[in-house]
């Protein structure tokens, strides 16, 4: 999966191809069932929870013209229906909310003003 | 010749992507700073420009993942993201072949490190170059270490890969500029996008500006993992700036935790032409 999207995030010719077809797309890359209806679909909230790194992910949606807070709230879905992230850099990170992690370091939140 | 400038910042996407969704005066600020740190790098005359990244899979997977690259080209493309999303249009970025080569070749001589005649661009360093050189007029020799796809290089192996790029820059006639560019505390691409542990980061910071090469070579990947997020194995490319400017003071002109940028946004230079600190004089 990851390497797909890697290949597709870099090389505005495969994008092209995804975008005409996007199963056909899928074609020459080791997928399970699950893994290409993600793609196609496209699903980020499994896609995070199956692993894909989070910055490769991220460019994704960007491609998709996902919207930034959109983004956030289809990973947090994807946590809430699929469970955590089952393995890689991103499978220890979990979602504790923003507001929380502040207030267990004793930091003001500021997310309503970075807002 | 030898370095002229050297400076960290970072490279939150957000910081030009999503611009308009921060708070306005703390925006400001930043961008100011950015354009404080433009203003030095000009004032420095440099030939070309060094920029030490943490890429996102723009070059580097994990069928073949090096853990020091430079790259070797007459000239580079980016940003390789949607250019709507990020902000910045796509370009072509002026590299220098003959100095990358001779620069290359120097730092393989005290440790190892691959060479790259394509390399595309992402958010890593054109956020920075859209703040720096606006103009794309000034060459830029592009280096990455990896900081995404474990395992990692350790934090003493980033030491010794700046002080191969100062050896190295101080072998050329050409004015180098240096710019690390990471985050420091960061939850990025993560549903938990905008945690900052802004007293972890000021405690590095605090560290960096002393070069306080012990302190900063004790991180852990694990502990910092916990306290402050994948993001944070970016702190090799700060060190990397550390250890080719080792016993000059950096200078922390601003930092600020914003959220929506996903990180708590930095701008620092070393003052090149200060006398070395106490604590690095052997």
């Amino acid at each position: 999966m990851q390497k797909f999207l890697f290949e597709l995030n870099r090389d505005e010719a495969f994008q092209a191809e995804y975008a005409e077809d996007r199963r056909s797309a899928l074609a020459g890359f080791d997928l399970t069932d699950e893994e290409q209806d993600a793609l196609v679909e496209p699903n980020i909230g499994l896609l995070f929870h199956l692993g894909v790194n989070g910055q490769i992910l991220m460019h994704f949606a960007a491609l998709h013209s996902i919207e930034w807070q959109d983004y956030l709230q289809r990973m947090r879905d994807g946590l809430d229906t699929h469970g955590p992230v089952r393995e890689g850099v991103y499978a220890v990170t979990g979602y504790e909310g923003v507001d929380a992690h502040s207030g267990r370091l004793g930091q003001l939140s500021r997310i309503e003003e970075g807002n | 010749m030898s370095l002229v400038f050297a400076g960290v910042c970072s490279h939150a996407p957000g910081i030009v992507g999503r611009a308009d969704l921060a708070d306005p005066s703390a925006k400001n600020r930043l961008y100011e700073a950015f354009d404080g740190m433009r203003e030095r790098l000009e004032a420095s005359e440099p030939d070309a420009l060094v920029v030490v990244a943490a890429e996102h899979f723009a070059n580097f997977f994990m069928n073949n993942m090096p853990s020091f690259a430079m790259g070797m080209a007459d000239y580079y493309e980016g940003p390789i993201e949607n250019p709507e999303w990020l902000g910045i249009q796509k370009t072509r970025i002026p590299g220098d072949r003959s100095l990358s080569e001779r620069l290359i070749q120097k730092v393989m001589e005290r440790t190892d490190v691959s060479y790259a005649e394509e390399w595309k661009f992402d958010h890593g360093i054109m956020v920075p170059l859209h703040f720096l050189t606006p103009s794309y007029d000034v060459p830029v020799i592009p280096a990455n270490i990896n900081c995404q796809g474990p395992p990692l290089a350790p934090l003493h192996r980033a030491w010794t890969f700046g002080q191969a790029l100062r050896e190295a820059a101080d072998s050329v006639p050409e004015r180098i500029a240096l710019i690390g560019t990471g985050g420091i505390s960061h939850w990025p691409a993560t549903p938990d996008s905008g945690k900052i542990n802004e007293s972890w980061d000021r405690q590095f910071l605090d560290e960096w500006s002393r070069c306080d090469k012990a302190a900063m070579l004790s991180y852990s990947d694990q502990q910092s993992y916990l306290d402050a997020g994948q993001g944070a194995f970016e702190i090799r490319t700060f060190m990397t700036v550390s250890a080719a400017t080792e016993g000059a003071p950096g200078i922390v002109h601003f930092y600020e935790p914003i959220p929506i940028f996903a990180v708590g946004c930095t701008i620092g230079t070393v003052d090149l032409a200060a006398s070395p600190l106490p604590s690095t004089i052997d």
